[in-house]
This record gives structure tokens, C-alpha cells and sequence, in this order.
């Protein structure tokens, strides 16, 4: 799994290639300049087939709660016979939907849920085709159900063959081994130096990073990670620095025989003109099983992404104001007016 | 201490809460003698702010006296008299090293839902809402002041609560308004609205050199107000056919070289498009009734400046970008960068330039505070500016 293999490090081709061949010798773009942030929009692109699955995971939601709600309702409307065999098979088959739609939604590997769906839409189409043959069935309102299906299915295989072109990115990467990636980036109106050198101090990660309750440095490269966890419990792990690059990259990961997998990698920019730094952080997890698969959650919360971004505007504001502002709302977790009260603050 | 709370649309209380607390090094606690309802406050009064919460408390007009300091604070003292700026700042993050404070990177601590709903986050602002960082306001008897170092003015002795309180927004408000426009000599300035945003970007106008200031309301009073103090041309827009019309009469077919909004959100009118608009709210398929900046965009001349003070909570429709293009008309707005201009604004009142107690039509203690707002929302009593005397 490569962490090391930070956007805007990878070698390409576009390091050769010449942009702004119009423009005379003077204001041309610099190449090692406009190559880097190429690779960082490369990276981020998707392959237009998103907003299609969405609509189809909404689609198979909704079919498969119709399933599951009102089984002789979808029969009659497939003019299938009533019949208690048939209302749980129909109720089976909302099983079917409603996993295949929350695996598309979730956004992780839509690509398999799509090609799912459209296996799914085959063997139901195979079964429209054993309910026209009896007698007993409506065949006409069947017919139409097949009409249904059968648009339905063009656009599942669409959407299935799009997602199946995009390409690797750093969000999807490493979603085959169950591993969650995500990253966030911020300007800091500090130098590279200072954003690193602060940074490279991994005892000072819990001032900016509200989830963690301590790290100790343990030996030159190794390091141990506290976190908080749900019901006042912790959870722990070893971390070993893998890349260490003065004042440009830090990569680190979890020990061999850490309980969580993560691993992340902060780079450091200096950012055009004299707005500070570019800091970007690319982080991956693998959420575990079991008794510990809640507490992890718990961790990046819903979506890890949000969390790596609270971490990076903290930062942000530890660097250039000395601490994380706090109001009278937002000084404990969950909803609370905007009025004082005795509470102390909850990091 | 007694605050004012918002409980719900068009029901403010004035409840017994804990008294704030130093929260950050910079903090300082400010025992609040003076405070004011602002027009904005009438938009999450009246509900058309989202993200309120039953029991938070008000306002973002205030000053008083310095009662604790944090100790990051190397700059005030206890028992100084300060006034606060109602956008909070930090002072050291790009935003506020450009001296544009009202877009702060580091205060607004809900920052991110900010930036799902306008993109990217303005910044903290003083008990005005959870979208801009859920701060408890100054319509009460303390206030914790985040960033006090940079956020004060310090009252020069001998000047009263009325004459520099609105130095924390209103007065600010309104000139930047004026400034927006790049006043010429000769130039003619239109402002819509004559709350009291509006008459201190008519007075304002005048300062940098404006030769007339037309003025657009539909109270008889506030125009009186805007004429007779504030030195206006008024048009009351429910005595004439078409604002634009008047306003091309009064400028020989050129239009006003400069327009200035400040009406915003709850903007009103009469005919059709007014019932159009309004219909569109209440459906919610448009949360904001742009009509003045509507007609303030139309009646502009060509290459001139519209200015939008008047706050926007959400999206407009029918907004005639056309006009704006063909046109060559230039758009500025913004929240109040008010540090920037405190310290200009305190000397131009200590010069006589400028005296902005005339708006103050009412003065009444805190714990009447649900009456102002009242008052102010309904234009009753001739309402025009509620200070409130903690």
C-alpha cells in the first residue's frame, strides 16, 4: 500500500511535456510549476459516471423498501399471482436491492455494485420470463414490468461501464484491501519550515488533533499514538515514520502488530506569492472488525474526510493564532445555544 | 446575568444565564453598558437566518468595560471602556493581514458547515447565528470578546455610550458602503433603505464628496429622518409608479452614478412581482426578496457601482445579470470590515464630522429588550435605532 505515493511527488510524463507553447519565452508558465498541480486535478477526477450511480443506488433503495414494505402490492404490479411462496421471495429480492443500493451510495467500490445490479437485473428478467409462461400470471402487466426492467438494465450497464473506467486515485486506491483513503489540504500563513518543524513534533499532533490524547515519541523512528475512544475508553497503536523529507514530506504508518491500520503523509508547499504553505494530508485506514470496528469509527466519524479537515483548520489556527478558538456553541460536542455555561471545554 | 435569548421566530426573552468565562488566552470579558438592535438582527428575529438554537443569546452591537483579560491580551486592561467590532478577527491570518476582517479564517469554529451552504466560510460573528460560530451576543449584561487584543476601540474621555456605539457595526457598515462606490466630485448616490444602515451611508456619501444622496423608503419618518438630519433627496416608493422613472427624471437620463443596498433580505414593494417574490419565500423556492437591488441594478448608469450592504441570507431569482454585463456595471459588497474603519470614524466624530446619535429614536433598559424588537420589527413609534442600557 503505498502512502509514499504522495499526488503531487509521482513522476509523469507531464514533467516533459510543454504547456503555453502561445505564449513568448517571458510569460510562460513555469513546467515544474503548472506539472504539479496538473497531477493534483488528474488525481481528483472522476470519470462523469458519479452522479448516474447515485441516482441509481437512490433508485435501488427505494425499489427495495417497496419490496420488502408491500410485497403483494410489487406482485400485483408485476401481475405475479398472490402467494404466500411469492411475497417472500419479493421480499428476498428487497433484500437484494436495498444491500446493492447502500453499496453503491457508500461510495466504496460503486463500480462492483453497479456490475451487481446488473446481475441482479438479469435474474430478474429471467424470472419475468417464468412468470409470463404461467398461466395463472397476469402476462400483460408482466410484459410490462420486462419493459421496466429492461430500460432500467441499459442504464445500470451504462453507469457500470463508466465507473469501471476510472481510474486509480488516491480516493479510490487500496478500496479492494477495505481500506479507506481521504485527503484535505490547507493554506497556513506560516513557512514550510515552521508548518514541518512543528509538525515533524509529533507530541504536539493532540494540540490540533481533537481525537488524539497523546503521542510520545518512542524511538527515532517510532512512536506511540493514544486516541480517545467511545464510553471514556482509549485505543492505542505504534507508528513508525516510513519518509522523512526536511521541511517538504512526512509519511508515517502503523506498526506491523498495531490493532488499527493507518498511515498517513503531510506534505509541506510553499504556496505562491507569500500566502504561506500548502499543507496536504493524505490519510488511509483500515476500519477493523470485531470488537474495536466501532471505536475506530468513531474516530474519523462519519466521514473521514471531515475529521482530516477539523485537524487541518486546527492546525491552521494553532500556527497562526497559538490555539484552537473556541465558542460558547461549539465548546462541547453536540448541539448546545450559544450561551455560556459552567461546562469546561471538551478538546 | 440577564441576556437576550432567542426562543423562537418573533419570540426573544430576556432569561437569567451563567455569566461567560475566559474560554482563550486572548479573551477578555466586557461588562456591556450600552447595546443596540440591529436591522440584521430582525432577519434571525423574524427567522430568515438558519442555524438558531432555542436560547441563543443576541446581538452584535455592543461596548462597555473591560472587566477580566486573558493572558494573551497585552493591550487592555480591567476597567477600560471599549467598543467591540462586531465581526470577529484574529488578526493574523491572510483575511486580516489585508485588512478584510469580516472574512477571518481562524473565527468562525463552524467554519465547515459555512462552507457546504456559501462555499467557503465568512468569518465569526457575534451572537448571530451557528453559521458564523454560534458566539453568544452583547444584548446582555457581559460579553466574552474573542481576539480582544486587535478587536477593541478604547473611548477617548469625555465622549458618551451614544456617540461611539456604532462604531461596532452601523456606522462602519454604512460608510464602507459609501466607500464601495468610489465617489467622485459631482457624483450622485442613490441608497435604498433608510433604516439606519442606510442613513449613515447617505451621510456618509456626502463625507467623501458625494453632490447629492437620493434616498428610497417607504416610511414617511425614516424619510423625514434621511432629509432633514442626513441632508437626502427622498422618494417614497409607494407614492410613485416606477423608482427607476424618478431617479432617471432627477439625473437627466444618466441614472445615479452609484446605487447602494441597503435593504437586503426582506426587501419590499408593491405590485405584482412584489406578491411574486413574497409567494416564492413562503413556498421557500426563494429564501430572499432582492427587489431593491433589483431596481438599484437597473436604475445604475452605465459603467457605475452597485453596493450591497443590505444583508442576503440566500439565493435570489430573476437577478438581471444583463444588465450588469451589457452594461459595464461593477457589483461590491461584503460584512463590514469594521476594524478598519473604527479608528477613521472615531476621529471624524470627535472632528464634527459626523454626529450619529440622530438616529436613536429609543432608549429603554435591557430586560425590555423583546419590546424593542417589537417595536423595531413592526416600525412602530416611529422606530428607528433601540439602544438598550444594560
Amino acid at each position: 500500500m503505498g502512502v509514499s505515493t504522495e499526488t503531487g511527488m509521482q513522476t509523469t510524463n507531464a514533467d516533459t511535456a510543454v504547456i503555453g507553447t502561445a505564449l513568448g519565452e517571458q510569460a510562460r508558465p513555469r513546467i515544474s510549476t503548472t506539472s504539479r498541480y496538473q497531477r493534483i486535478a488528474n488525481a481528483d477526477r472522476g470519470t462523469g459516471g458519479e452522479s448516474l450511480a447515485n441516482f441509481l443506488g437512490a433508485f435501488s433503495l427505494g425499489l427495495g423498501l417497496a419490496q420488502v414494505l408491500a410485497p403483494e402490492g410489487m406482485s400485483k404490479i408485476c401481475g405475479i399471482k398472490d402467494a404466500e411462496g411469492n411475497r417472500s421471495l419479493m421480499r428476498a429480492l428487497g433484500a437484494r436491492e436495498i444491500s446493492n443500493g447502500l453499496a453503491i451510495l457508500s461510495r466504496q467500490q460503486p463500480e462492483k455494485a453497479m456490475w451487481s445490479r446488473v446481475a441482479g437485473d438479469a435474474m430478474d428478467l429471467a424470472m419475468l420470463g417464468k412468470v409470463m409462461a404461467n398461466p395463472e400470471n397476469d402476462r400483460s402487466r408482466a410484459l410490462f414490468a420486462t419493459a421496466n426492467v429492461l430500460a432500467v438494465t441499459a442504464l445500470d450497464v451504462m453507469c457500470a461501464k463508466q465507473l469501471s473506467m476510472q481510474p486509480r486515485t488516491v480516493a479510490n486506491e487500496g478500496a479492494d484491501k477495505g481500506v479507506i483513503r481521504t485527503k484535505r489540504s490547507i493554506t497556513v500563513g506560516k513557512s514550510p519550515e515552521e508548518c514541518y518543524a512543528f509538525w515533524h513534533n509529533f507530541e504536539n499532533l493532540p494540540q490540533f488533533m481533537r481525537h488524539l490524547e497523546s503521542v510520545s515519541v518512542t524511538g527515532e523512528r517510532r512512536s506511540h499514538w493514544k486516541a480517545k475512544a467511545p464510553a471514556g475508553k482509549s485505543v492505542e497503536w505504534d507508528a513508525e515514520t516510513i519518509e522523512d523529507r526536511p521541511n517538504e514530506l512526512i509519511s508515517w504508518r502503523s506498526t506491523e502488530d498495531a490493532d488499527v491500520y493507518n498511515a498517513g503523509t503531510v506534505s509541506f508547499q510553499k504556496a505562491p506569492g507569500d500566502r504561506g504553505t500548502e499543507v496536504r494530508v493524505e490519510l488511509e485506514y483500515k476500519p477493523p472488525l470485531g470488537k474495536l470496528g466501532s471505536k475506530v469509527a468513531m474516530l474519523w466519524r462519519e466521514e473521514p474526510g471531515q475529521q482530516v479537515m477539523d485537524d487541518l483548520r486546527h492546525f491552521k489556527q494553532v500556527m497562526e493564532t497559538g490555539e484552537i478558538l473556541f465558542s460558547d456553541a461549539t465548546k462541547q460536542r453536540g448541539m448546545h445555544p450559544a450561551q455560556p455555561d459552567n461546562e469546561p471545554v471538551q478538546l | 446575568m440577564k441576556a437576550t435569548c432567542w426562543v423562537a421566530p418573533q419570540k426573544m426573552e430576556v432569561r437569567e444565564v451563567p455569566d461567560p468565562t475566559i474560554l482563550n488566552k486572548r479573551d477578555a470579558i466586557v461588562k456591556i453598558t450600552s447595546t443596540a438592535i440591529c436591522g440584521s438582527d430582525l432577519h434571525l428575529y423574524n427567522g430568515f437566518l438558519p442555524m438558531m438554537e432555542p436560547g441563543d443569546i443576541m446581538g452584535h452591537e455592543f461596548m462597555g468595560e473591560v472587566v477580566e483579560v486573558g493572558s494573551g491580551v497585552d493591550n487592555l486592561k480591567v476597567g477600560d471602556r471599549v467598543v467591540v467590532p462586531f465581526p470577529i478577527a484574529c488578526g493574523n491570518c491572510g483575511a486580516c493581514k489585508a485588512e478584510a476582517y469580516s472574512l477571518c479564517e481562524n473565527s468562525n469554529p463552524n467554519a465547515y458547515i459555512a462552507e457546504k451552504l456559501l462555499g467557503h466560510s465568512p468569518s465569526g460573528i457575534f451572537g448571530y447565528s451557528h453559521l458564523t460560530g454560534g458566539f453568544a451576543g452583547g444584548q446582555a449584561e457581559y460579553a466574552r470578546v474573542p481576539f480582544a487584543d486587535i478587536g477593541h476601540i478604547k473611548v477617548p474621555e469625555g465622549m458618551t455610550d451614544e456617540q461611539v456605539l456604532f462604531l461596532s457595526d452601523i456606522l462602519p457598515t454604512g460608510y464602507m458602503g459609501a466607500e464601495m462606490c468610489g465617489i467622485k466630485r459631482g457624483d450622485t448616490i442613490a441608497v435604498w433603505g433608510c433604516g439606519p444602515v442606510g442613513q449613515f451611508a447617505i451621510a456618509s456619501a456626502y463625507m467623501l464628496g458625494a453632490e447629492r444622496v437620493i434616498a428610497i423608503d417607504r416610511f414617511k419618518y425614516r424619510l423625514d429622518l434621511a432629509r432633514e438630519k442626513a441632508g437626502a433627496i427622498t422618494i417614497n416608493y409607494e407614492e410613485v409608479d416606477s423608482v427607476p422613472d424618478v431617479l432617471m427624471d432627477l439625473t437627466a437620463g444618466r441614472g445615479p452614478d452609484h446605487c447602494i443596498d441597503a435593504v437586503g433580505v426582506e426587501g419590499h414593494s408593491h405590485g405584482l412581482l412584489y406578491a411574486h417574490d413574497r409567494m416564492k419565500q413562503v413556498l421557500r423556492m426563494q429564501t430572499d426578496r432582492p427587489i431593491a437591488l433589483r431596481e438599484a441594478i437597473l436604475s445604475c448608469r452605465n459603467g457605475g457601482t452597485v453596493s450591497v450592504i443590505g444583508v442576503y441570507t440566500g439565493l435570489i431569482d430573476k437577478f438581471p445579470m444583463n444588465a450588469v454585463m451589457n452594461r459595464s456595471l461593477t457589483i461590491k459588497t461584503g460584512q463590514c470590515h469594521v476594524h478598519r474603519y473604527m479608528k477613521p470614524l472615531l476621529e471624524r466624530i470627535q472632528r464634527g464630522d459626523i454626529d450619529p446619535t440622530f438616529i436613536i429614536t429609543h432608549t429603554m433598559p435591557l430586560s425590555q429588550a423583546p419590546e424593542g424588537y417589537r417595536m423595531f420589527n413592526n416600525k412602530e413609534d416611529h422606530c428607528e435605532k433601540v439602544v438598550l442600557k444594560a
